[in-house]
């Protein structure tokens, strides 16, 4: 049996073979290493979920209509009996109330979304503190924002789909956002809603967006995003015998086939099971899209919400001036255009290019495959939180009346408050976070000087308490005295020897500049002579061992004593 | 009463309520509202008492006469007894302390000495009267449309299903998920503090419990399963990120963990 | 760097060397067959609890009937028990094959060699020469080449221009008319009757008592077909308020807009577009929920907190001679969020005449 199984999969093997090579490919990723880490996995999740989407957005397309006619619903849900709504929201219920498993497929499609975008941002942010963006992975790093913003579009485009209040109060935002853009902004509105908002045309041009265009453009993009993984190996944290020339790991097959092959499941299982207990997205709730009524709660869903805040937290008036000009008779809204498009765009922005604004800062034009510790980057991981920071506050902000209502609080003061710190908290936390992770560094560099406080204090003959230290192991030391110490960059003068200016100097000045301040103040890696230098104020490290070995034997000593004693108490009973 | 609004105690705010009152009062005054008149189907007895327990609660504040005074309490002549029985049966009023807005507390007194109070105030002049049981009876209405009248004239403020929701410096409209119908009724009609009137013209009787009906389907449930409180998407963001990616990285660190 | 990353053995140390791989430790299935066997039977229960977790989800929809899908508790039940079934199915999956991988293969870490993404410097110099020689036999570059350059303008003209052929008409298509002076004109004008949104019935001044508001549409636009309806309503939904004549302090000009404390207003944002429809009546706020628009009813709609920068417009009412609330007029501005070319008029031509006068 075992025998014929075999000879059939050599056969089916040697025929794909011999029209296709495909044994080379084989070859080549069966025994591929991948470093294991949890936080290695972060993309996966993104992936996963895309995944998911892909597959319940296919059932979902068997169901929805994208259709805006007006229909009359007939179905059996009690609080819409009868009511007016387009064929898009009447299949949207349909689908919900009468498919069985037509409203789990729903929940779990409009749960891995939320999840999606979250895996993505979270998957981001590990790359980001590791220092995981840098040579040759700069070129990910632009595919992998990309498809955040895709993830964003997938998500807006399929949030608005059902046509219910909610989401069409959304789309009427979006509008009034696209209605500020300078010169072309009603001519946009117009394009995109094939007319006067919100027209009958802006349900099938979304569907055909999110279910084809925008997929499309991601499966495109992660196939280029995965090809570059495997073409730059997977990075790796540092530690002994991990250099910026290898990659340690354990083999795609069968290892990394079962771990992440099996966590897709994982993956799957646990929206699954979120879906199946929690309702997302009650459009029943909210009724068919109709422009007059709202209701308190009206946001996005999360991954936009920062956007809203910042649309929130923006006055219309600064001390008395309006922040919408009257230009030769001409209205520029800068209230909405500041915090919806500019600001956005400006953190965006930001993002994509930060691989090259760091490079520019280090001048280092080596290969990067060793991570960093997120301590060892002050300067980088003070501005990732501060970037954070400044995107919770918006989210915050997004949601400030859902907090004043669970909190008691005023939402004018919640927003005064932000409009505040909004300036304030991310320079702080820049700051902040700066100065913890040099204070790791110090901390980093002691033990590696002084080995680790053991707790255990002994006598010495001479009278003299100290508390043994034990030394770092050799792994141990590696880790804190392996990294790059970087110095603000050096660069040559303005005017060479016969006073002549040099060209290109402006812009050596301003990657100088940024290098001082990523680099003018840090803290060194403990050098080698240091090093010898502690050991030999400190003792050599075997007086260490042997004084932590006599304070093993001084407790043993000493427990036994109390052991005794006990027993001792225990016989007087 | 109910559990959601009872953490909501807030320290009154009594000028805000007078402010309430008032524009209800000259509202009353001016049109006074020709469907829901006082019907005096009272006792004399109940007026009696309702004057006594008046004096000995409320006249603190409204005076004896209950004609209010000026910057602490609003005069109640007209304001009818449904205004009172919604005050009173929720624990609005007496009032306790100030702050943005009175808060639903546990209520103070039986329903009977609520009708008796009621009765004496109806007794000064014409105002709303308190709802019969089949005006409020949500099985008689049709939830549809009260879907309709709902989320046009009340969804803003309370949450598409009557969750409750912000409104400015500190205010709040209430939760409706536990309010009874009669005091849904009565809210519509009297329009207590922030919420404004909606008199017979604007919602009618029929409509009125075409609502009642609408909000007494909600409490069905969710078709999806929990509804994490029903206040949308900052709620299921909420979830996703700390249930769904949680559990999710949960698992990811056992995967990652070196197996012993 | 600070530390010589490699130093070779025999020398002798003159820096941080590093240890190379921690050593590896053998998990306990490796070394005693209790615990392989154990962990063998774990990875097969939960393979096992996949294939009754499928059963689940079979029996539930089978089993559990949506009925005619009116009852929210079947709905919930079937969802539930499908869901839990998914979930066992996949998870047990997931958990059974990673708990494999952990315990039964291999976790000695392996090494391998990275090799520098740059190509060889002979690759490269091929991929120049291949270039130049391409570029020579299309005639246009390499040595010795002619120079071509109507060939090479007129081709970039060619493809620079011909995505207009296909772009032109795909985008014109898509804006319907183009005719963004319509953002200016509502149902609104001289007569129209104000009616009570959703169902339509009319109002009469009487109807608005004291705090009262009126979320309201004008009569006949729900006569309109599904498109122009929705249309027309994005732009003319109004609030209908009724207020102390005494609290108002009344615009210049609108000395008549109102009628006996009765006011109406647009119910759209000035700032995205929002529905503003919160009225506390105690202090005449209007307050937008998307943004927190904040709008003062006693004062002429004006901002008092929040993004807007411009007053709701205002609509001009009086009362008809049945007592029904008539509009006098349509709006005197657009409505809604700003644009552009807000503030000029229908045409260029218009422009130039509201200029002259």
């Amino acid at each position: 049996m075992g025998a014929k199984l075999n000879n059939a999969a050599a056969g089916t093997a040697n025929y794909v073979d011999e029209r296709t090579s495909i044994g080379g490919f084989v070859k080549f990723f069966a025994r591929k290493l991948f470093p294991d880490h949890w936080s290695f996995m972060l993309g996966e999740i993104a992936l996963y979920a895309f995944i998911i989407l892909l597959l319940s957005g296919v059932f979902l397309t068997a169901f929805f209509v994208p259709s805006m006619t007006e229909v009359h619903y007939e179905g059996p849900y009690e609080t819409m009996h009868g009511v007016a709504m387009t064929e898009a929201f009447a299949s949207t219920l349909k689908t919900s109330f009468e498919v069985p498993g037509g409203l789990l497929i729903r929940q779990i499609h409009h749960w891995s979304a939320l999840l999606f975008l979250a895996a993505i941002m979270t998957h981001m942010c590990r790359v980001f503190f590791t220092g995981a963006f840098r040579k040759p992975r700069e070129l990910n790093w632009l595919v992998g924002f990309t498809l955040m913003i895709l993830g964003l579009a997938a998500g807006f485009t399929g949030y608005s789909l059902p046509d219910d209040v909610l989401s069409g109060n959304g789309l009427r935002i979006i509008d009034g956002v696209v209605k500020s853009i300078p010169l072309i902004g009603s001519y946009t509105s117009y394009w995109l809603f094939g007319g006067e908002y919100p027209g009958v045309d802006i349900i099938p041009r979304l569907f055909t967006a999110h279910v084809l265009i925008v997929p499309g453009l991601i499966l495109a993009l992660v196939a280029l995003h995965l090809f570059l993984v495997f073409l730059h190996k997977h990075t790796q944290y540092p530690g002994g015998g991990k250099t910026h020339k290898n990659v340690v790991g354990l083999p795609l097959f069968p290892v990394y086939t079962a771990k992440a092959g099996g966590f897709f499941f994982v993956v799957f299982g646990v929206v699954a099971l979120v879906a199946a207990v929690f309702t997302i997205n009650p459009v029943w709730n909210y009724g068919p899209y109709d422009p007059s009524p709202v209701s308190a709660g009206t946001q996005p869903d999360w991954y936009i919400l920062f956007v809203d805040g910042a649309l929130r937290l923006m006055p219309g008036w600064v001390f008395g001036l309006p922040l919408e000009w009257e230009i030769f008779g001409y209205t520029l809204s800068m209230n909405i255009l500041l915090p919806a498009v500019i600001i956005p765009g400006l953190f965006f922005g930001i993002i994509a290019l930060y691989p090259w604004l760091e490079a520019w800062a280090t001048g280092d034009k080596g290969e990067k495959h060793v991570l960093d510790r997120p301590r060892n980057a002050p300067v980088r991981t003070g501005i990732g939180v501060a970037m954070i920071v400044f995107y919770v506050i918006l989210v915050i902000e997004g949601s400030n009346d859902i907090v004043a209502s669970l909190f008691h609080l005023s939402l004018n003061d919640l927003t005064i408050f932000f409009q505040w710190t909004i300036f304030i908290f991310p320079p702080l936390a820049f700051w902040i976070t700066k100065r913890i992770c040099m204070g790791l560094q110090r901390k980093d560099r002691e033990l590696v000087l002084h080995g680790h406080e053991t707790g255990t204090i002994v006598r010495h003959e001479n009278g003299e308490y100290i508390e043994v230290h034990q030394p770092l192991d050799e792994q141990e030391v590696w880790l804190r005295v392996n990294y790059d110490n970087r110095k603000p960059l050096e660069i040559e003068p303005e005017f060479n020897e016969r006073g002549v200016r040099r060209p290109g100097y402006k812009w050596d000045l301003f990657k100088q500049r940024l290098s001082k301040f990523y680099y003018e103040e840090r803290v060194e890696p403990v050098t080698w002579e240091e090093y010898q230098e502690a050991q030999r104020h400190h003792g050599p490290s075997e007086q260490g061992k042997a004084e932590a070995v006599e304070a093993e034997h001084a407790d043993e000593r000493l427990n036994k004593e109390w052991e005794s004693v006990d027993k001792a108490e225990s016989t007087d009973k | 009463m109910n559990t959601l609004a009872r953490k909501r105690h807030h320290k009154a705010a009594p000028l805000l309520l007078v402010l309430a009152l008032l524009a209800l009062i000259t509202g009353a005054a001016a049109f006074a509202a020709p469907s829901a008149t006082a019907t005096a189907e009272a006792s004399a007895d109940d007026v009696v008492a309702g004057e006594r327990l008046f004096a000995a609660n409320c006249a603190s504040c409204h005076g004896l006469d209950a004609e209010g005074q000026d910057g602490v309490a609003p005069s109640l002549v007209g304001v009818g007894a449904a205004a009172v029985d919604f005050q009173v049966g929720t624990g609005r009023m007496p009032m306790q302390a100030s702050g943005p807005q009175a808060p639903a507390k546990p209520v103070q007194f039986s329903q009977d000495e609520i009708n008796q109070l009621a009765a004496w105030v109806a007794s000064l002049g014409a105002g709303p009267a308190i709802p019969t049981a089949e005006q409020v009876d949500g099985s008689l209405g049709d939830a549809a449309n009260g879907m309709e009248v709902f989320r046009t004239n009340c969804a803003m403020c309370h949450g598409s299903i009557g969750g409750g929701g912000a409104l400015t410096q500190g205010k709040f409209a209430p939760s409706l998920l536990e309010t009874t119908p009669e005091h849904i009724y009565e809210a519509m009609l009297t329009g207590p503090q922030s919420m404004p009137v909606f008199n017979d013209a604007n919602v009618t009787p029929e409509q009125k419990r075409d609502v009642i009906a609408y909000l007494e389907a909600q409490q069905a449930g969710s078709p999806g399963g929990l509804s994490l409180g029903a206040i949308g998407p900052v709620s299921e963001g909420l979830w996703a990120w700390l249930i769904l990616l949680g559990l999710i990285i949960a698992s990811t660190i056992w995967v990652g963990a070196r197996s012993s | 760097m600070s530390t010589p990353e490699n130093t070779p053995d025999n020398e002798p140390q003159e820096g941080f060397v590093d240890p190379g791989l921690p050593e590896h430790r053998p998990r306990r299935a490796d070394v005693e067959p209790k615990a392989d066997k154990r962990a063998e039977r774990q990875v097969a229960a939960l393979f096992g609890l996949s294939v009754i977790g499928t059963g689940i989800a079979l029996w539930a929809y089978f089993t559990k009937d949506v009925g005619d899908g009116g009852d929210v508790a079947t709905i919930q039940n079937t969802n539930m028990w499908i869901g839990l079934g998914i979930a066992l199915a996949m998870a047990g999956i997931g958990f059974g094959a990673i708990h494999w991988a952990k315990t039964l293969m291999r976790d000695h870490e392996m090494v391998e060699e990275r090799h520098e993404l740059r190509s060889s410097d002979e690759a490269r110099e091929g991929a120049v020469q291949n270039l130049k020689d391409g570029a020579a036999d299309s005639s246009l570059g390499g040595e010795g080449a002619k120079r071509r350059s109507v060939l090479k303008g007129s081709l970039i003209t060619a493809l620079a221009i011909a995505p207009l052929a296909v772009l032109v008409p795909q985008i014109g298509n898509m804006g319907g008319d183009w005719n963004v002076s319509k953002f200016r004109h509502t149902l609104w004008g001289p007569g129209v009757r104000l009616a009570r949104d959703p169902d339509g019935a009319l109002i009469k001044a009487s109807d608005v008592t004291m705090g009262s508001v009126f979320h309201v549409i004008p009569e006949g636009l729900n006569d309109l077909d599904h498109h122009h309806k929705m249309v027309e309503k994005a732009k003319a939904v109004v609030l209908l308020i009724r207020l102390d004549p005494q609290d108002m302090k009344i615009q210049a000009g609108r000395e008549d807009w109102s009628f006996d404390g009765i006011v109406a207003y647009s119910k759209i944002c000035t700032h995205v577009g929002c529905p503003v429809a919160l009225y506390e009546q105690q202090t005449h706020h209007l307050l937008c929920p998307c943004h927190q628009s904040t709008f003062d009813v006693a004062d002429g709609a004006k901002v008092v907190f929040g993004p807007a920068k411009r007053p709701l417009p205002q609509l001009p009412i009086a009362v008809d001679d049945e007592g029904y609330i008539v509009a006098q007029n349509d709006f005197d501005e657009p409505i809604g969020p700003s644009y552009w070319e807000r503030l000029k008029g229908d045409t260029a031509a218009a422009d130039v005449q509201e200029e002259s006068h």
